[in-house]
């Protein structure tokens, strides 16, 4: 359960120009606060040391155990975890609320770092489908490829895929932000309704299809525009936020976001018009 | 939902039974309703091997009706009976399961009529006919299946296989996958998915003199592809044209005595994880499938939306 003290003054990351969106409708908007990181905890998560480090090898146990022996790692106050042989077992490193340094040598199977709030990845493989779905905040680097619903309805953090990625990219994602270095498949953004996606290749049919609001910035060719997506003006402030993400992403290093196309939701879909007035007065 | 795997090595030849045994279990958990083997193996090259049923396997959870042994005696007379009237030869016979039998038969001529006079015989149905395919599919898990018919010392060139969770047809063998490319030799498809315009395709296929021995909508994809191919198209032209002309969710492979296929439909919304090298192509629904054979770190990748790609040995 979060206990996060609320400020009146501009948080560091809305000042970079993060979360400049206005969230709109009968949702409410509260973002994490790096700056009072002390006071946002879990009850249950545990206190490591990004120093104290160890390795374990999975390729004998179920996911299940594999899962339990990570919490019990953090209970004994490792932060940095390196996890060998997972050789595309699903569900590895799912509901993870805890600071940590998590390492996994090999490839993940499906909703590999699902439903996680917090911890560093990075996975030095390929991941299957729905690879950290329900994300609320972290990091997480895939070195490889990534199957479909890559970042299915992630509500933070960063998510990068430095290969390709599958069809539904960032569906029903309502936050923090995708980056694919290669090609993303059909579908991608589906019904997105916040957050950002950024493809350094090309895209699949359907871009955007029924988005209800957030940004996909690509850098490739489209495939098909989804209904209700449309390209928008990359502003410059679009141009310097797209940078300092791929730098921090280590990605892209030389890449001209200059030339990348922005696509944002045309908002003229019948579910905009069957909002109620208060509802549509702040959703369009 | 259904599991499929595949692999072809390619220049080479392995035990192709034992690695899609081992490919198929690790998908049990996508279903185990039943279990189905499309293995390439080497032959003579001249004489085929007609894998064909007499029965259905009426253990646990089964939705077949009970036979008595007796029933399955009979059928297999009039096969035997039919094969001498047809002018084929049998040359080795093999009676693995009560239901379930092998022979290798000599025979030259039309295999559409030969196919139609065999399973006039209520039923039999010949679950593959080929100078290299053989199909075998019961229930169970692919361990099971392995076991009850020896697959894992089998040695050939390729393999497709699926693990069935039965959704829209029964428990049985009828409508286990693989299904073999009727009336073409060699020819067998796995599908996952489901096809949403089976019976007006499956209508103009029967209108055009196609059989179908289930209800299961997968098999529409392996007739449907015999179907263009006997029109004259190559088995790549007429994997494109489903595309379009299947309607619904799929992934599907379909093999040949020398080639194996993959076709994702274009809304890529069935799984598929392919691996790729100068040696061996392998395939699945889950990488752990492919983790069975190469449990070494490896690039794979998932195929994108509308993805026709065909290897050759």
């Amino acid at each position: 359960m979060a206990n996060l003290k609320t400020s009146d003054k501009k948080t560091k990351a809305q000042t970079m120009g993060l979360h400049s969106e206005v969230l709109t409708g009968k949702t409410q908007q509260k973002f994490f606060n790096p700056d009072e990181a002390e006071n946002f905890y879990y009850f249950g998560t545990y206190d490591v040391d990004f120093n104290k480090r160890t390795e374990i090898d999975v390729k004998n146990m179920e996911c299940r155990e594999a899962n339990k022996k990570i919490d019990d790692l953090m209970k004994e106050g490792f932060g940095t975890i390196v996890i060998r042989n997972p050789q595309g077992k699903h569900s590895l490193g799912v509901g993870i609320l805890n600071k940590l340094n998590l390492i996994f040598e090999g490839s993940l199977g499906y909703f590999g770092c699902g439903s996680m709030d917090g911890p560093i990845v990075r996975i030095n493989g390929r991941v299957g489908w729905s690879c950290a779905e329900n994300m609320m905040a972290g990091k997480v680097v895939i070195e490889k490829n990534a199957g479909s619903c890559f970042g299915a309805a992630i509500r933070g953090g960063d998510l990068i895929c430095k290969g390709s990625v599958g069809a539904r990219t960032g569906i029903d994602q309502k936050g923090g932000t995708i980056i694919i270095g290669g090609d993303a498949g059909a579908f991608t953004g589906f019904m997105m309704q916040r957050g950002r996606i950024i493809i350094l290749g090309d895209v699949g049919i359907n871009l955007g299809d029924s988005m209800y609001d957030g940004t996909i910035f690509v850098g490739g060719k489209i495939g098909s525009f989804g209904s209700d997506a449309v390209e928008s003006e990359l502003l410059d402030s679009d141009i310097d936020w797209l940078k300092r993400k791929l730098k921090v992403a280590e990605i892209g290093e030389n890449f001209d976001v200059s030339k990348m196309t922005k696509v944002v939701a045309g908002k003229k879909l019948w579910n905009y018009d069957a909002l109620e007035p208060t509802e549509k007065k702040g959703a369009i | 939902m259904c599991g499929i795997a595949g692999l072809i090595h390619r220049g080479n030849t392995s035990n192709v039974g034992y690695e899609l045994q081992g490919m198929l279990q690790a998908l049990k958990h996508r279903g185990e309703d039943s279990t189905g083997y499309a293995l390439y193996g080497k032959t003579d090259g001249e004489n085929f091997i007609m894998r064909f049923k007499v029965g259905e396997n009426v253990g646990e959870g089964s939705t077949s009706v009970m036979e008595d042994v007796s029933v399955y005696d009979e059928r297999k007379k009039i096969v035997d009976s039919y094969l001498s009237e047809l002018g084929a030869k049998i040359i080795k016979e093999e009676r693995i399961l009560p239901y379930s039998l092998r022979y290798e038969i000599q025979y030259d001529k039309d295999l559409m009529e030969f196919s139609q006079k065999i399973e006039s015989v209520p039923g039999v149905e010949i679950l593959s006919m080929g100078k290299s395919l053989e199909v075998i599919k019961d229930l169970g898990n692919a361990e099971a299946v392995c076991k009850r018919y020896n697959l894992d010392k089998l040695v050939g060139t390729h393999a497709i296989g699926h693990a069935r969770m039965a959704t829209e047809s029964g428990v049985d063998i009828k409508s286990a996958h693989p299904f073999w490319g009727y009336p073409f030799s060699d020819v067998s498809v796995v599908h996952n998915g489901q096809l949403t315009n089976y019976w007006n395709n499956r209508r103009a296929l029967e209108n055009k003199g196609m059989r179908f021995m289930s209800e299961c909508d997968s098999e529409l994809i392996a007739v449907y592809l015999a179907e263009k191919m006997r029109a004259g198209a190559t088995l790549e032209e007429g994997m494109k044209e489903s595309l379009t002309g299947l309607d619904g969710v799929f992934t599907y492979f379909v093999a040949t005595k020398d080639s194996l296929g993959m076709a994702k439909d274009t809304m890529a919304a069935k799984p598929l994880v392919l691996y790729e090298s100068d040696d061996l192509v392998a395939m699945g629904s889950e990488e752990i499938a492919i983790r069975s054979v190469l449990p070494q770190e490896i690039d794979t990748y998932d195929p994108f939306d509308g993805m026709v790609k065909v290897w050759q040995i």
